[in-house]
């Protein structure tokens, strides 16, 4: 038997191993094929960043024609879902309650004002704690009375008009949908899954039975062994992977303006770095305890808030973002959300796409140095 | 030996588990607390140096007067003036720029004959939540420079126009830092707790060394309780000094009482506890009790209303997330900093969570002796 053959049989029996081990055991099938299912659904039906039907305590403090048709545009916007009440003492009460998520108040001299005076003054008072959706509330507070303002004018009680007007274009998310972006988003956390957390504890686990001291006895070669860990783990992420993004077109209607063929490319880079940092851990930590400590905190949390999934990174102070530049999954975010949204845009694609490369390189070529290492003394 | 003794000396070992080895010694303490500057610095939706390019077809007074009002603004930076229409796609494709200004020829002729002149604005909708917040910023510039025109005029003003004056309670000047890191000390203690718990029966497990446990002569109360305490103050450690730190250094206002704060801790803590110990007691390997964790974790945190208001979710799941010991801690902890919450206001966010401590601790106990290798 050539040495070449030898090879592929000790790869073939081992990889049939690390198989056996993933499927006799429930818990990495839940994490590596149900778990992306249900955080799809919980992204695509549940998470939204847009605020729809916002409770409002309304006062009506003036009961002129005027304040009952802006608040009827308030009744019939998709956005407010306001609800009368009788004094601002009352209306405080809900907000501190939490029952509602502000008061809007049109003041005793609203239509009087406005008809005199050319200016009135309508009140939002929102409850601040969660500032983005706040802000977010006031923009549609103004919106809904800008619309209001513009059908006056076309009924023509109006003279001059506003001098400069915006006419703003969302490209590649028209409709400002968050499900759009949270999605491809979502890819990266689901293959981080996978590729960090899952295997974190493959190596150690070895050590920690020890079992590679027996592995290491035999004539398998530490390159196998690497080999015999990825390859089970990469098929698992990748079809998680796919069935992420079936999922992601065909229920939640998230375009797909690049190519499939592209995403799988680079999502398949993205998985072996990420696989990378799951195996680095494993055979550096040694501990299944220490392992799995570190694969949430060094591999799954810096994915979650310094990827630019949810926040945006450039408005992070600037040693943050040098952190960020270290994580794979902020260039998996970039390729993802641009894929999927915008297209194969190569100049953006590539550069990621390379240091993706450059790092999958670096962290299995390191974990393959480790495993090199002889017993522990 | 009386009940008592044991469980302490069942504690102490605990205790000894993970602090004797340096690894995991400095796996528990440190990096709670690097990762809550890290992220709370990264964590916030409020948008500074936005990189926008201009297209100015117009190149008059009007209009540079315009633009200046951004160029003077902190949340946006210049990065090109363009040429022509043509180079718009490439700015904005390859994310050189997130924003495309374009002021039209007939800018400036419009602003001073009275008509209405119109800009164009291109955002890039890749993160819709930073396109939608970045145009709420481009309106309230280009609204002050209209208004600046309109008083250069000298113009009486005929059009009825309306003001929203907006006010915002418990966090006036919307920073939404403050949304998240209140809670994030509850998020990243939760984390912590569910591992240490949910590894701590499952390694024994593996070892083969809970058989010795269930037949020393331990009660399972007693080995539920010796389990239950040492996560417990690592969690209730974390969370305390996160707290602090929320308050020392992101300068967070704390209104409300110190007693409430370690109550509501405490009390998530045990709830986390039960959850993790649950799933431990369920799982033979720490591979299944690491990967179950996240199984509950994920969902928790994503559903907590930590970083996603729940109020944007349907009113079904709105509804499930009453199961979510999370989301009692994030309004909670907002509930007693932001807005002055005492253990009056948070006596209704309590029990909902002893009551999922007190439904998991007894399951996992009772787990402790029908589920062995």
């Amino acid at each position: 038997m050539n040495e070449k053959s030898s090879s592929r049989m000790r790869l073939t029996g081992f990889l049939k191993k690390e198989t056996i081990q993933i499927l006799r055991d429930p818990s990495s099938l839940l994490l590596g094929i149900v778990m992306p299912v249900v955080l799809l659904f919980i992204f695509g039906y549940g998470v939204s960043l847009d605020p729809k039907n916002v409770p409002l305590a309304m006062v009506l403090e003036d009961s002129g024609p005027e304040a009952r048709e802006l608040a009827a545009r308030f009744e019939l916007s998709p956005y407010f879902k306001p609800h009368r009440v009788y004094s601002v003492a009352e209306a405080k009460e809900l907000v501190n309650s939490g029952e509602v998520g502000g008061i809007l108040i049109l003041p005793s001299d609203f239509s009087a004002q406005l008809t005199k005076e050319f200016r009135a003054e309508v009140q939002l008072v929102l409850n601040g704690m969660d500032a983005n959706r706040a802000r977010l509330i006031q923009g549609y507070g103004q919106g809904t009375i800008s619309k209001w303002l513009e059908i006056r004018r076309a009924r023509g009680e109006d003279g001059i008009r506003s001098p400069i007007t915006v006419r703003q274009r969302i490209w590649f998310n028209e409709s400002v949908d968050s499900t759009n972006f949270l999605v491809p988003g979502l890819l990266t956390l689901i293959m981080t899954l996978t590729g960090t957390l899952l295997t974190a504890l493959v190596i150690a686990r070895e050590w920690e039975r020890g079992t590679m001291e027996a592995l290491l006895a035999t004539p398998i070669t530490p390159g196998e062994i690497l080999l015999g860990k990825i390859i089970p783990y990469f098929i698992l992420g990748m079809t998680g992977m796919l069935l992420s993004v079936t999922l992601g077109v065909f229920l939640f209607d998230v375009p797909l303006r690049g190519s499939l063929l592209v995403l799988i490319a680079l999502s398949g880079l993205f998985l072996l770095a990420s696989l990378g940092i799951g195996l680095l851990i494993s055979s550096a930590s040694r501990v299944q305890f220490v392992a799995a400590m570190v694969s949430v905190i060094a591999g799954f949390l810096p994915a979650f808030f310094l990827s630019g999934l949810l926040f945006d990174l450039e408005s992070t102070p600037r040693l943050v973002q040098i952190i960020s530049y270290i994580i794979p999954a902020r260039y998996f975010v970039t390729i993802s959300q641009t894929i999927f949204l915008a297209g194969n845009v190569w100049s953006t694609l590539l550069p990621a796409a390379g240091l993706l490369a450059v790092m999958a390189a670096v962290l299995l070529g390191a974990t393959r140095k480790k495993l090199v290492r002889r017993l522990p003394q | 030996m009386n009940s008592l003794q044991r469980i302490l000396t069942l504690i102490l070992k605990e205790f000894s588990m993970v602090l004797r080895d340096p690894k995991s010694r400095l796996v528990v303490i440190l990096p709670p607390i690097l990762q809550f500057f890290v992220f709370g610095f990264a964590a916030t939706y409020d948008l500074i140096d936005v990189r926008y390019a201009v297209l100015d077809q117009s190149r008059t007074v009007q209009s540079r007067e315009l633009l200046a009002r951004f160029e003077g603004s902190e949340n946006f930076r210049l990065v090109a003036s363009l040429a022509s229409n043509s180079q718009i796609p490439e700015m904005i494709d390859t994310e050189k720029a997130r924003l495309v200004i374009t002021i039209p020829a007939d800018f400036s002729k419009k602003v001073l004959r009275g008509e209405q002149a119109e800009i164009q604005v291109i955002a890039d909708g890749r993160n819709s939540n930073v396109a939608a917040i970045a145009l709420g910023y481009v309106n309230a510039i280009v609204q002050q420079q209209a208004s600046s025109f309109l008083q250069g005029r000298g113009q009486p003003l005929t059009e009825p126009s309306l003001e929203l004056v907006n006010r915002a309670w418990f966090n006036e000047n919307l920073v939404s830092r403050w949304y998240i890191v209140t809670a994030l000390g509850g998020v990243i203690s939760m984390i912590i707790v569910m591992i240490l718990s949910s590894l701590s029966v499952a390694r024994e497990r593996e070892f083969g060394t809970f058989d010795q446990l269930l037949v020393a002569p331990f009660r399972p109360f007693e080995i539920l309780i010796g389990k239950a305490i040492p996560p417990i103050v690592f969690g209730l450690f974390d969370a305390l000094l996160l707290s602090g730190a929320a308050v020392v250094f992101f300068k967070i206002p704390f209104h409300g009482t110190v007693s409430a704060l370690v109550v509501i801790l405490t009390v998530f803590m045990v709830a986390v506890v039960g959850v993790g110990l649950f799933v431990s007691s369920l799982s033979t390997t720490m591979q299944q009790a690491l990967l179950g964790s996240f199984v509950i974790m994920m969902p928790a945190v994503i559903l907590g209303g930590f970083t996603t208001p729940i109020e944007n979710m349907p009113a079904w799941l709105q509804t499930a997330t009453y199961l979510n010991p999370l989301r009692y801690v994030v309004y909670g902890l907002r509930e007693i900093f932001l807005a002055g919450g005492d253990l009056a206001s948070i006596w209704s966010l309590l029990w909902p969570m002893a009551c999922i401590a007190a439904l998991t601790l007894p399951l996992a106990g009772w787990m402790f002796r029908r589920r062995t290798t």
